[in-house]
């Protein structure tokens, strides 16, 4: 996936930026898993009109930035793109090396199969033309975490070229309505992973862990600004950008960068810089300077990457020699932005909420098998599950499989709030018993903590004389007419109930006794 | 014995007429007293010996493996071996061990064969000498022979006796003089642009080059990837067949490999060739071919006519670009595929510890020799952003020009094609090292490199001995895939000639003397 993004700015002030296109927010949690394999996605440069949200002053040049992005993102699967070694998160370091990895000279690439149907099926996701036949090349550049001095890739003829990512960014004042943008992805490849070096500066040693399985999403992103009509600046490029957060800090920082240099007079080079975390600034990388000559060759010892549809398949064709795109196609399971429409059609829920669902790992399953086990309104369930339940677990930074409540004790609470067999301030005291995780259903806690609603009609109106009569200053009140003494009264009540009694039947109550009296 | 078939020892074997540690020692023994020749790198006696041991239990029990089984053989140091040192006869791979067999190194293993040593080559294999290697140059066993020292009696006196001895040519020369030798019965060389076929010619041995993708290359150091077969070196053509049918089939280890099972290769005796139809290229008849050369190439053309074949005249147009086409193609894969040796993992490293950039530097500079050098300067220029339209994909065109050209001569109906292995006989040491590397190497592979570049399978037979008593070869082509009819060919052809065997005898009484 790749999003190009497009900002402006204006010279001297840092507030001054605007998103125009957000940055389509993807948890890591989404390409979790373990390989060393990446998809590597590059978006195409963004030259579509500017919109800005405030006005440029007088005399003041627009600018416009651009932003394209290459994600490299990880396949999950058992063992690595070229070789058959395991791959798992958090092994110790060169635990996990064939021979291969190691680049001992003879050793040759052969490549994973289910990488190449990750490749595909993700390809098919974002709406790319797939390549029935994409090639290998080797990038070379010598480095100690890249062991055979160069890396194989898919320059020339990727596996996936032209697709398109349509995606919800919040808008407006409280950011609270959601609006659909669509970025182009210029091509998926296929692509090994280099080693991981570690520097240690005291001693001037580079540690190089060659288990190229480090579980995490890394973005470089080209960075160029321009004046709106004019051709596109030169660009740079932020490598190694690991979170979102710093994504987009360093584009804000390197759009800024750029301004300002070409204001005062100076130029920018076509270079690779890195962000400093700390200082919250890019800086040139050191060990690149000038313009690197990768020196692209085709990879001899990989043939062409063939793939078939269900009418180009060779008959007879052995299975497990052959990918078919279509039967890819098929195991293709429902897209994001389908699944979002379906939850605003069918549940009648805010754009925004089905984003939330949908941003979470598993939250929208736990919402659904919710949905499928209570009587409760989908509206109210929406929102126990994205406020009460998410709530609980961002509190406590754990995930959705990780929550203490199941989606049946909360289909289970959900009920018993719709059958007003309890209020719901009862119904929070529930679910944070539930959460205490003691193996109570909701009906145990509610019944051993007597939180169910008073029905018993005579022992409220009992409850009411004797508040009354014990309160005959407010009783007074309300007798002068004061409107607001009732709600006193109401609630000296509710709390004798324990809040188990529903206000509006205690208003009956009351307003019928004082009536009498 | 030590001239016998493989299938021929295999019987002697199997009746007990010689035991594999007998014929191991044999071998060995042999091996100290050719040391001179410089075939080998390492001698793996303790290796040889121990898989020798439990061969002899296998034909006890009755339990031979087949006909590879207790046979000695040795292997080209650029095929990886578990445990054995493998160099390149480079100081770059000095005592480099390599964790793993080379997938034909195994087969070779899993069939018993008795693994003798790893034999001497140009650095990196490149080279058509087998003189450009760190362990020093190679020494023909025909420069020892009865045959060629008969002929140099004639001589003027005082020339000193051994300052001119002849080269094995390459760059798989150790191969082909430890088979040439008698240490073994077959060598694996390697072959990228002749490099198998032409120390074969020279050693006067039967040396084939596969089809690519026909043998795994799993484990092969390579040159060119798109180029390099693991070659077989022999004695006779039935021995090279059985050691290619032991090879030849898919390793998922080598994606180029094919995927259809191969079947055992056994050769037929061919009596009537008369539905054969052999082409003579006529591109290859050039200005520096030896007379001698060409004519006892146009006398095996006359022998197949006169048994009844069909011979023409065919045209390989692009021949004359092939030389240049393979130096951009060759530089540029070896540019790429030495760039692993930077001195951080295995190999050789250099004290200089100022930058991992002037470590890579010096590394470098003191592990390749100025061929290697040289070649990566090259490919590296070629694959340039600037030059790689112009170099690199102008070469990958007239490429499969070149291959092209081979697919419309056998279209036309042509069998296999029958040229030159090289231009003359093996040449002296002295005279050989006048022209640096390129040259050498630009002019001996002539004949045999577009074979490579077309991915055809190739055979080099012993012919005829020259005036001077050495060995000259001629080369067979055959169509893709077509290993097993085109060796069918060449040992009809074999038996047709009658090349004799080498005469060392004097050698071998009076080693003490060299």
């Amino acid at each position: 996936m790749a999003a190009p993004v497009l900002r402006w700015g204006c010279p001297g002030t840092c507030r001054a930026i605007a998103w125009v296109y957000g940055v389509p927010r993807r948890r890591r949690g989404a390409w979790t898993g373990s390989t060393s394999s990446w998809i590597r996605g590059q978006s195409s440069l963004a030259q579509e009109p500017l919109h800005t949200s405030r006005k440029p002053r007088k005399g003041e040049h627009k600018w416009a930035a651009v932003v394209g992005l290459e994600i490299h993102a990880q396949i999950s699967s058992n063992s690595k793109l070229f070789s058959g070694s395991q791959v798992c998160f958090a092994a110790p370091p060169n635990s996990l090396v064939s021979f291969f990895d190691a680049s001992l000279p003879g050793t040759l690439p052969v490549l994973n199969r289910r990488c190449v149907e990750a490749a595909v099926m993700t390809g098919l996701a974002l709406n790319c033309h797939i390549n029935k036949k994409s090639l290998f090349d080797r990038k070379h550049y010598f480095y100690a975490d890249l062991p055979a001095g160069y890396q194989i890739t898919q320059q020339r003829l990727p596996i996936a070229v032209n697709g398109s990512l349509t995606y919800g960014i919040c808008v407006g004042k409280r950011r609270s309505q959601v609006t659909t943008r669509t970025v182009r992805v210029k091509q998926i490849q296929l692509e090994q992973d280099s080693g991981k070096s570690l520097h240690d500066d005291l001693r001037s040693q580079t540690l190089v862990d060659l288990n190229r399985a480090e579980g995490q999403l890394r973005v470089d992103a080209n960075v160029s600004v321009h004046h709106p009509g004019e051709p596109l600046g030169v660009r740079t490029e932020v490598k190694n950008l690991n979170s979102i957060r710093f994504l987009a800090k360093a584009i804000d920082y390197e759009i800024q960068r750029q301004i300002k240099e070409l204001e005062n007079g100076g130029e920018i080079l076509n270079e690779t810089r890195s962000f400093d975390y700390k200082l919250g600034c890019t800086v040139p990388m050191r060990d690149k300077e000038g313009k690197q000559d990768y020196r692209f060759m085709p990879e001899p010892n990989l043939p062409p990457l063939l793939l078939y549809d269900t009418t180009s398949l060779p008959a007879g064709a052995d299975s497990q020699q052959v990918i078919n795109v279509d039967q890819i196609r098929e195991r293709l399971p429902e897209l994001p932005s389908v699944t979002r429409e379906r939850l605003i059609q069918q549940y009648g829920m805010l754009p925004e909420h089905s984003f939330t669902l949908l941003n979470e790992v598993g939250l929208l399953e736990f919402f659904q098998n919710v949905i499928k086990e209570t009587r409760a309104e989908p509206k109210k369930v929406t929102s126990w599950v994205l406020n009460t339940f998410l709530g609980y677990l961002k509190l406590q930074n754990l995930a959705v499989r990780e929550s203490p409540v199941t989606a049946s004790a909360l289909a289970e609470l959900l009920d018993l709030l719709d059958s007003k067999a309890i209020s719901s301030s009862a119904a929070k005291q529930v679910f944070e018993e539930l959460w205490k995780n003691e193996g109570k259903t909701p009906a145990q806690i509610v019944s051993e903590k007597k939180l169910e609603l008073m029905q018993d009609q005579e022992a409220l109106e009992q409850l009411c004389r004797s508040v009354m009569q014990g309160h005959p200053e407010v009783v007074m009140d309300v007798k002068k007419g004061n409107p607001r003494a009732i709600n006193r009264l109401i609630g000296l009540v509710r709390k004798a109930t324990l809040g188990r009694a529903d206000p509006a039947v205690i208003k009956a109550i009351l307003e019928k006794q004082l009536s009498c009296h | 014995m030590l001239g016998w078939t493989l299938r021929e020892v295999s019987a002697a074997l199997k009746q007990g007429q010689i035991t594999p540690i007998e014929l191991c020692q044999k071998c060995l023994s042999l091996i100290k007293k050719t040391k001179f020749l410089n075939a080998y790198i390492t001698v793996t006696e303790e290796v040889a010996l121990k898989q020798a041991e439990e061969s002899e239990k296998r034909y006890k029990n009755g339990q031979s493996l087949g006909d590879l089984d207790g046979i000695p053989v040795a292997v080209k140091d650029n095929f990886s071996t578990s445990g054995i040192e493998t160099t390149c006869a480079s100081n770059m791979l000095k005592g480099y061990v390599p964790p793993y067999n080379a997938t034909v190194v195994q087969k070779l293993l899993d069939q018993g064969a008795l693994l003798m040593g790893k034999t001497n080559l140009d650095e990196f294999a490149m080279g058509s000498g087998s003189t450009d290697g760190v362990f020093g140059p190679v020494k023909n066993p025909w420069s020892y022979s009865k045959q060629f020292r008969e002929k140099r009696k004639q001589k003027p006196r005082g020339e000193k006796e051994d300052s001119n001895w002849l080269i094995t040519g390459g760059s798989s020369g150790g191969s082909a003089a430890a088979v040439s030798a008698f240490t073994c019965f077959a060598a694996l060389g390697s072959d990228t642009g002749g490099s198998t076929r032409n120390p074969a010619a020279h050693c006067g041995l039967v040396g084939v080059k596969p089809s690519y993708g026909l043998v795994s290359r799993h484990g092969l150091i390579p040159l060119v990837n798109s180029m390099d077969v693991p070659g077989i070196l022999t004695r006779y053509v039935d021995d090279a067949a059985i050691v290619l049918g032991i090879l030849a089939g898919h390793d998922p280890k080598d994606s180029t490999t094919v995927q259809d099972p191969v079947k055992p290769f056994v050769l037929p005796n061919l009596t009537d060739v008369s539905k054969l139809c052999i082409g003579i290229p006529k591109e290859y008849l050039v200005p520096e071919l030896s007379s001698e050369v060409r004519s006892l190439w146009s006398k095996a053309a006359d022998l197949f006519e006169s048994e009844g074949a069909k011979v023409i005249d065919v045209s390989l147009p692009h021949t004359s670009y092939s030389i240049v086409c393979y130096h951009v193609l060759c530089t540029s894969e070896v540019a790429s595929n030495m760039a692993r040796f930077d001195g951080l993992e295995y190999g050789h490293r250099c004290d200089i510890d100022v930058s991992t950039e002037a470590m890579y530097a010096a590394t470098r500079r003191e592990g390749f020799n100025d061929v290697v050098r040289g070649r990566i300067l090259s490919g590296n220029f070629f694959l340039l952003k600037e030059n790689y339209e112009n170099y690199f994909i102008k070469a990958q065109k007239v490429r499969r020009l070149i291959a092209n050209d081979f697919v419309n001569v056998f279209n036309s109906g042509v069998d296999v094609l029958l040229t030159p292995t090289t231009l003359s006989e093996a040449v002296p040491y002295l005279e050989f090292i006048k022209e640096d590397n390129r040259t050498r190497s630009a002019q001996d592979d002539i004949f045999t490199q577009a074979v490579n570049m077309a991915g055809l399978p190739a055979v080099s037979i012993p012919v005829a001995l020259s005036k001077h008593g050495l060995p000259i070869g001629l080369q067979f082509i055959g169509r893709a895939f077509c290993d097993q009819q085109l060796l069918t060919i060449a040992k009809w052809f074999e038996k047709q000639v009658q090349f004799p065997v080498i005469q060392l005898q004097e050698l071998l009484n009076d080693c003490s003397s060299i």
